[in-house]
Parts: structure tokens; C-alpha cells; sequence
């Protein structure tokens, strides 16, 4: 509990950095561009990663306020694969998590998963 | 930080879901859930939690009182009443099974000790027919919503006050059947019926508020707009289960009437107000 605060606070201070965090979206374009757009469509899509229902996004649609806002992805996850865990199974961090476990439970096809991870990172 | 205190809550919500699911008694359960939503929402009237989400959302509020300007359930109340009077092929009715007349909100559901099993107010309502040559009602859809509309009309006001006799241990496992199917986590999406509506009440689901357990029960059956008609309890339920792409149950089979009788009991001392109406 005291640890995830902690990120909280982390991440209030890390907004500001924001900026800074655009700078580097190019080179993942470069990288993977496809792979990011693609991830976008399957998030938003309500049967597929549904996260709206959800997360906020900025400028997305009619989001829920259930779960955190996705922003400031970096500075949360020390790698992608860690936050590929937290799409994969949610309930790994947080065992009373409501986060549908996406890649666990086959929500998502292994090639969607990774390009919803390809996108979210972007954040 | 905004988001911050959201997290929080959402922490400390998570310690209560806990909480209320290791509580050992039944008073002990209804007492946790009680003071759950008393401190989630310190500023709402108990008896307004009949409202569902409305108690919560001032908004929706607003469009739902409009609304109950001109019920749109009324109609299914006068078939309901018409139901009751009709008698059957055999020149008996509704009030030779029912004597004490169509108030019966409040007995059901009940524990049946006889049957050794949870009975439900449609279930009821079935058995009467059917010891009567008529053909049993459909549980979800159709004229059974009439008869339970009239019935719920005429219990309005009567106090949610369902019993688990001490003389039968068998009510107890039924209630204890129940409560765990509520904090069971089912479907592809892996919900419990507690996280959307004990761990993440009063939040934003997409575009829908999440309503609080308390006084899920009082209000049925109910007209939604969504469905354009008048539904049961446990055509809701079967609702629930499906948007988390569960397997539904079979309505009033003895999973969905144990949950009804858990569900029910979570309200007790509430007032019934059925037939509800929601968007
Ligand atoms: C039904 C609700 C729900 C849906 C749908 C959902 N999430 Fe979540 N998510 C949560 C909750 C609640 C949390 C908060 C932490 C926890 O309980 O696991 C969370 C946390 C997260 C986190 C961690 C955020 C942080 O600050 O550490 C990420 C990343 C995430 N979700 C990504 C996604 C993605 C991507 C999708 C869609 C593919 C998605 N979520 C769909 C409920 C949801
Ligand atoms: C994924 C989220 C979710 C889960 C899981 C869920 N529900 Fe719901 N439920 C909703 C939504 C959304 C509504 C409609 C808005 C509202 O009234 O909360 C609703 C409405 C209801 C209502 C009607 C409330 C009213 O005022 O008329 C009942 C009763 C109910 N749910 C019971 C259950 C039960 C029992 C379960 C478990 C079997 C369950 N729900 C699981 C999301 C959920």
C-alpha cells in the first residue's frame, strides 16, 4: 500500500516530465509504428481491450474512472515487460485487482497483447 | 491529485471487500456491508439506497425522476392485478394459493424446510399454477414481470426482513452458498459480483455508475429502458454474469436462488419499492 502511494506521488511529479516523454514518441514510431496504432484500435475496442471502460486515456471517449489513468507509462514500469505482466495478469500485483487478466484468460491473442503494450508504453 | 485520492480509496475499498467477506455470521456480514457504504458514502440516506444508483449519481437522478412522472411500468402492473383475479381452468387462482392476499414481497425469499431449499417468490408462484393443471411462467422475460409487478406494487413499503432459521443448518449453508457466489470471481474477465458492485460502487464503468448492493433487491422486478421492459431479479443477474462472459445460471436453480437469498438478506430493514424502474 505504502509502495503504491509512493508511485502516486511519483507519478504527480513525473507529469511535469511529460514533455519530455513526447520527444522520445518519435523514435517509437520509427521502431514500431504500425505495431503502436494497431495497439490503439485494440485497446479502445469494447471487445477487445474494452480499457476505457475503464482507464482514462487522454482525449479518449467516454471513459470509466475505475482504474488509474494510463499516463506516464515510463515512469511507472522500469521495463515493458513489467507492464506487460500487469496486462497479462493483473491480480500478479494485486490480488483483489477488478483488471480483467487479458493475456491469462485469452482476452486478448498473444500478438494483440503485445501490440497493447507496443501502444500503452507509448503513454 | 485527484487521481491519488481515487487510488486510495480504491485501496482501502479493497481492505473492506475483505473485510465483509470474512465476517462469520449473517448479522455480522449485513453489519460489515452496512458500514462499507455508510463510510463510502457518508452523506447518503440508508433507505435511499432502494434507489440503486441514483442514490449516488445526482444526474441520473434527475432524467429517473422525470421518469417516475409516468411510470412505465404501470402497465404491467394492471396486467399483473388481472392475473391475480383471473381464476384458472380448474375455477381456482392466485388467492386460493395466496390467501393473505398479493402483499407478499416480504416473505420471500424464504427458507423452505420441508423442501430443504431456498423459495423464491416466482418459484412460488409456479408451484401454484402447476398444482393447479396451468402451465409453469417463464422465469426472465413475459407475463411472469405482470404478476410480479402487481405483487411488488402492492408490497411497497413493507421492510426487506428475510430470515435464516436457527433450526435448520441447511438455510445457513444456502446463505453461505450465496454470499460466496457473490465474492466468487467468474468469466473470461474474472469478476465477482462484489468488485463492480462493493470494491468499485459509485465509480464510472464506461459509461454507467456502478450501484451499491444495499437495496439491489428492493426495487424488482424492474423496467429498463435498455430492454424496452419489465425484467426479474434473476433476468438481471443472468445479465451480470454474461457481461463478464460467465455462463449464466438457470434462473432460480439453486445458485441464483442461494445469491437471491444472500443478496435479499444484505437488505434487510430496507422498504421495498418495486417495480423499480433504470435506465
Ligand atoms: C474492468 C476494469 C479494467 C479494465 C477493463 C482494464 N483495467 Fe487496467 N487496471 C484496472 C485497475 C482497477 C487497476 C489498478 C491496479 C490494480 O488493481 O491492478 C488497473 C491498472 C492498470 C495498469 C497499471 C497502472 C499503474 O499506474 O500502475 C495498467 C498499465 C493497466 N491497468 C493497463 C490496462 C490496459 C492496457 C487495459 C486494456 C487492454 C486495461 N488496463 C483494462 C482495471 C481495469
Ligand atoms: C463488470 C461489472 C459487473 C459485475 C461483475 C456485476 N455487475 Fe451487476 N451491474 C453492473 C452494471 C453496469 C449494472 C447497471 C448499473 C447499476 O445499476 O449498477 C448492474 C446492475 C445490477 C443490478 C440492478 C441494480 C438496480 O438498481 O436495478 C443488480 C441486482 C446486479 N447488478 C447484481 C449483480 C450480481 C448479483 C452480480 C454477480 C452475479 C453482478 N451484479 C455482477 C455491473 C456488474
Amino acid at each position: 500500500m505504502i509502495g503504491n502511494t509512493k508511485k502516486w506521488i511519483g507519478v504527480a511529479g513525473t507529469i511535469t516530465v511529460l514533455a519530455g516523454q513526447f520527444l522520445i514518441s518519435p523514435a517509437i514510431f520509427a521502431a514500431g509504428g504500425n505495431a503502436v496504432e494497431e495497439g490503439k484500435k485494440i485497446a479502445f475496442d469494447r471487445k477487445k481491450g474494452n480499457c476505457l471502460a475503464c482507464h482514462n486515456i487522454v482525449n479518449a471517449p467516454s471513459p470509466g474512472n475505475i482504474a488509474p489513468a494510463l499516463v506516464a507509462m515510463k515512469a511507472r514500469y522500469a521495463s515493458k515487460e513489467e507492464l506487460r505482466m500487469q496486462i497479462w495478469d493483473a491480480t500478479i500485483k494485486n490480488p483483489e485487482s477488478a483488471m480483467p487478466p487479458f493475456g491469462k484468460h485469452g482476452i486478448l491473442s498473444e500478438a494483440d497483447l503485445e501490440k497493447v503494450v507496443e501502444y500503452v508504453w507509448t503513454l | 491529485m485527484k487521481q491519488l485520492f481515487r487510488q486510495l480509496t480504491l485501496m482501502v475499498l479493497t481492505c473492506g471487500i475483505i473485510t465483509a467477506a470474512q465476517a462469520t455470521t449473517p448479522e455480522e456480514d449485513l453489519k460489515a456491508f452496512q458500514n462499507f457504504y455508510k463510510k463510502r458514502f457518508p452523506n447518503v440516506e440508508y433507505t435511499d439506497y432502494v434507489n440503486g444508483a441514483y442514490a449516488i449519481d445526482p444526474v441520473g437522478r434527475e432524467n429517473w425522476e422525470a421518469i417516475e412522472e409516468f411510470p412505465p411500468y404501470e402497465p404491467f402492473i394492471d396486467e399483473g392485478q388481472a392475473m391475480w383475479e383471473k381464476p384458472f381452468a380448474n375455477g381456482k387462482g392466485f388467492k386460493d394459493c395466496f390467501p393473505d392476499g398479493p402483499a407478499l414481497g416480504s416473505k420471500y425469499p424464504s427458507w423452505d424446510k420441508e423442501k430443504g431449499m431456498v423459495m423464491t417468490l416466482p418459484l412460488a408462484l409456479n408451484n401454484c399454477l402447476e398444482a393447479n393443471g396451468e402451465k409453469p411462467l417463464k422465469y426472465k422475460k413475459g407475463p411472469i414481470n405482470d404478476i410480479l409487478s402487481y405483487i411488488a406494487f402492492e408490497s411497497r413499503g413493507q421492510i426487506t426482513n428475510v430470515e435464516i432459521p436457527s433450526d435448520d443448518p441447511r438455510a445457513l449453508e444456502a446463505y453461505e452458498a450465496g454470499k460466496k457466489f457473490y465474492y466468487t470471481r467468474r468469466g473470461q474477465l474474472n469478476f465477482a459480483c462484489a468488485h463492480c458492485h462493493l470494491q468499485n460502487a459509485g465509480m464510472i464503468l464506461r459509461t454507467e455508475i456502478l450501484s451499491p448492493a444495499l437495496g439491489h433487491t428492493t426495487h424488482f422486478p424492474v423496467y429498463r429502458s435498455k430492454w424496452g421492459t419489465v425484467g426479474t431479479l434473476h433476468r438481471r443477474f443472468t445479465g451480470c454474469n454474461k457481461q463478464v462472459r460467465a455462463k449464466p445460471f438457470k434462473a432460480h436453480g439453486e445458485e441464483y436462488r442461494n445469491l437471491e437469498y444472500f443478496l435479499t438478506y444484505m437488505s434487510n430493514g430496507l422498504p421495498m419499492n418495486g417495480p423499480g424502474a433504470r435506465k
